[in-house]
């Protein structure tokens, strides 16, 4: 930045220039514009409610923690619920039961499509509501076709069930082999010994790979802050469940991690008015799901021939 | 030890000093792009706070722009090495000064690459679990953390290729072969390494039939070295054209056949995939038929992908005519190539990947404003760099910086800082 300067190159020692007074005063000038057009550009950040503390940003991964730095983790998140929400919940680190394996089996010929299990699934997991996520979607069948190419997901008639048409609800598949598990760089997801995949909010970094490689469409992101209304807000949570997630992180179906691994059926297995879905432990030979798989001649997973092995069923009363 | 340290403090200094000199063209144009930076910085200081809201994604298309962007962006990074082939292998005589500007290049492009990713990310502030040891990299098993090591390593051997050279030349030495030429050998396999884990970054996904296929990767390097090199044509030239540096229309011809068998090669592996597509049939077309032809009334990428065909068939041919062997038809060619190339791998593979979606949905999409300045911003900030490399390299090359001048250099700095003259 000096005074002369010749325009043709090459020029030796191009950098012997001095710096006269003049020349400080313009490159102090430029410097300090530098600066006030950086902080115009980065004016946006004042709207940043969510910037997070350094023990927050500090946060260790969830199966690094130990049971006192879980218990510390669990209190700051029921404050931060509290204060963001004006609702105190409980939070806890539901683990997984011995000698359970979970499994869903979903009756083809009952499902209505009414969304009652949408709803009882939102309502139950906390999830935001503006914009709404929901984990389940419901596709509408032509009857005699497997191809979900046929389907419509945003069917609305007065009346469900439409004739010629069953209905196929899909939500997270548990798969045994998940691709989404595979696929994550941060080992922010893994696959539980009770067969729940599960996700740590708090360690998950938004690339969204885990949701390109789902092949059932089932993991939902964080596009902005999630916003639920405070009387909506379910204060029984879970750390690796329905806390209330962040912006910029994923979320899926956990099969109701807080209330399954305290012995109760999901909320969406609880609402369903047809008796279509079925849940339960496939370790035990008494159980009902045992029963449906060992009995039931037609059941199958969807999209099989991925090798994913769902721990989710179809099936048909034949 | 210290005199070698200092040394080394004052080339850095030099090279710094210089980065901020030049003429009134050098001025404008380093202005132009530090306002595109601030734009994008602003953009992106919106979506910082808001979230990824602010970008035309979905949770049906779950990338866009920023991750086609970083695509073709890894292709120009991996394509540095098709000049240092010629000359490492086959002793190619006439791009052999050249080379540190196709590195140079790919270290610009690998940090536009890293921007891309970056930006990307719903949580930018959790990016230290991605760091070995102090996160928990899920290596091997995912693809993205073998893309966050190659493309890294690839940046270092860049980086230390061309630092070392510049500064032997710059010392007036003859460069130590066992200090470089090792890492030149690696870092041509790690070219093509970078852009195959990019391509198995897609292709490993089951899910999406439309990338679950192995001519990906193949396609993926001869697009790469197809507009990688015609990006370096016209870089050249520009270079040429603002320095005194003597860059022969030989050189440039002998990247053009380069981009000629890499064309040819592109055009093919494309031809080969439409046929299985469209030949076969079955389900699975459904993303293809979506981008090429429309699917169910939706038709946003036709225009586009037709466009890049265009582009690409009109290259070739282009190409494959003595025509372009004079530089006017040959730049249009480059501009051809690096367009059609742009639109196939960026707007014609990401996107088309997503729709519909595994659940048979149609959701299209259209990149925001907002995203769209954001990689104005990062496409500044690379060419930014790029020029201060350039503006470094150059005159370390034709010696006008050199250890021989730095006395006079310094002795004139510090008379100035003390007797302040007018």
């Amino acid at each position: 930045m000096s005074d002369k300067l010749p325009n043709s190159e090459p020029i030796p020692a191009l950098d012997q220039v001095g710096m006269s007074r003049r020349s400080f005063l313009r490159t102090s000038a430029v410097v300090a514009s530098g600066f006030a057009a950086l902080a115009a550009g980065l004016e946006p950040l004042r709207n940043l409610n969510d910037f997070p503390t350094l023990e927050r940003f500090m946060q260790k991964y969830y199966k690094e923690m130990t049971p006192e730095d879980m218990a510390r983790v669990l209190k700051r998140i029921e404050s931060e619920v509290e204060q963001q929400y004006g609702v105190r919940p409980h939070v806890r680190d539901y683990k997984p039961m011995d000698g359970v394996e979970f499994v869903y089996c979903l009756n083809l010929s009952r499902c209505i499509g009414c969304r009652k299990c949408v709803h009882a699934c939102v309502a139950e997991n906390n999830q935001s509501r503006n914009p709404e996520i929901q984990y389940i979607r419901v596709l509408q069948m032509p009857n005699g076709s497997f191809d979900m190419e046929k389907a419509v997901h945003d069917y609305n008639p007065e009346q469900v069930p439409e004739k010629g048409h069953f209905y196929m609800p899909v939500q997270c598949q548990q798969c045994k082999n998940p691709p989404c598990v595979k696929v994550c760089p941060v080992h922010a997801t893994w696959q539980e010994t009770d067969g729940i995949t599960v996700i740590d909010y708090d360690w998950c970094i938004g690339c969204r790979y885990c949701e390109a490689a789902c092949p059932y469409w089932a993991r939902r992101f964080n596009f902005t802050k999630p916003s639920i209304p405070k009387e909506k807000i379910n204060p029984n949570m879970s750390y690796l469940g329905n806390r209330p997630r962040r912006q910029g992180v994923m979320e899926k179906c956990h099969f109701c991690i807080q209330r399954t691994r305290a012995g109760r059926y999901p909320a969406c297995v609880e609402v369903c008015p047809a008796g279509t879905r079925k849940f339960g432990n496939i370790l035990d030979p008494e159980s009902e799901v045992s029963y449906i798989l060992k009995t039931k001649r037609v059941f199958t997973q969807l999209k099989e021939e991925l090798g994913t092995s769902p721990r989710f069923f179809y099936y048909f009363d034949v | 030890m210290k005199t070698a340290a200092r040394n080394y403090l004052i080339f850095l200094w030099r090279c710094a000093r210089i980065a901020f000199v030049g003429d009134w063209r050098y001025y404008a144009w380093m202005g132009v792009l530090t306002l595109f930076c601030m734009l994008g910085l602003n953009a992106y200081a919106k979506q910082f706070a808001q979230g990824l809201v602010v970008t035309g994604m979905s949770d049906q298309v779950s990338w866009g722009v920023y991750i086609a962007n970083f695509t073709f962006l890894v292709g120009v990074a991996a394509a540095a090495v098709m000049m240092v082939i010629p000359v490492y292998i086959y002793d190619n005589e006439e791009l052999h000064d050249l080379v540190i500007f196709g590195e140079l290049l790919a270290v610009a492009a690998i940090i536009m690459c890293l921007s891309f990713v970056t930006v990307d990310l719903g949580r930018p502030d959790r990016f230290w679990h991605l760091i070995p040891g102090l996160g928990q990299l899920n290596f091997p098993a995912s693809m993205l953390s073998w893309d966050v090591i190659v493309l890294n390593g690839y940046l270092l051997l860049n980086v230390h290729i061309c630092g070392y050279l510049l500064y032997c030349r710059y010392q007036n030495k003859k460069p130590a072969r066992w200090f470089y030429i090792p890492f030149v050998f690696t870092a041509i396999f790690w070219a093509i390494s970078i852009h195959t884990v990019t391509a198995f970054l897609y292709v490993g996904l089951g899910g999406r039939p439309f990338w679950n296929t192995a001519i990906v990767g193949p396609r993926f390097l001869a697009s790469a070295f197809t507009a990688g090199p015609a990006l370096i044509i016209l870089a050249l030239q520009v270079i040429r054209r603002v320095t005194h540096y003597t860059i022969t229309d030989k050189a440039l011809l002998t990247l053009r056949s380069i981009v000629q068998v890499s064309m040819l090669i592109n055009v093919f592996l494309l031809a080969c995939e439409v046929f299985t597509e469209f030949y076969s049939g079955g389900l699975h077309i459904a993303s293809s038929r979506y981008l090429f032809l429309g699917l169910h009334g939706y038709h946003a990428l036709v225009p586009w992908i037709w466009t890049a065909i265009t582009f690409n068939l009109t290259a070739m041919v282009l190409l494959v005519l003595p025509l372009s062997r004079s530089l006017k038809w040959l730049n249009l060619t480059c501009v051809l190539c690096i367009t059609g190339i742009w639109i196939e791998k960026g707007m014609g593979l990401v996107i088309p990947g997503f729709i519909p979606t595994p659940l048979g949905e149609m959701a299209e999409y259209t990149p925001s404003l907002n995203e769209t300045l954001v990689c104005f911003g990062i496409w500044a900030f690379g060419l930014l760099c790029y020029t201060i490399f350039l503006r470094m390299s150059v005159p370390i090359l034709q010696g006008g910086i050199s250890k021989a001048n730095e006395k006079e250099a310094l002795v004139n700095t510090i008379f100035a800082v003390t007797e302040a003259p007018k």
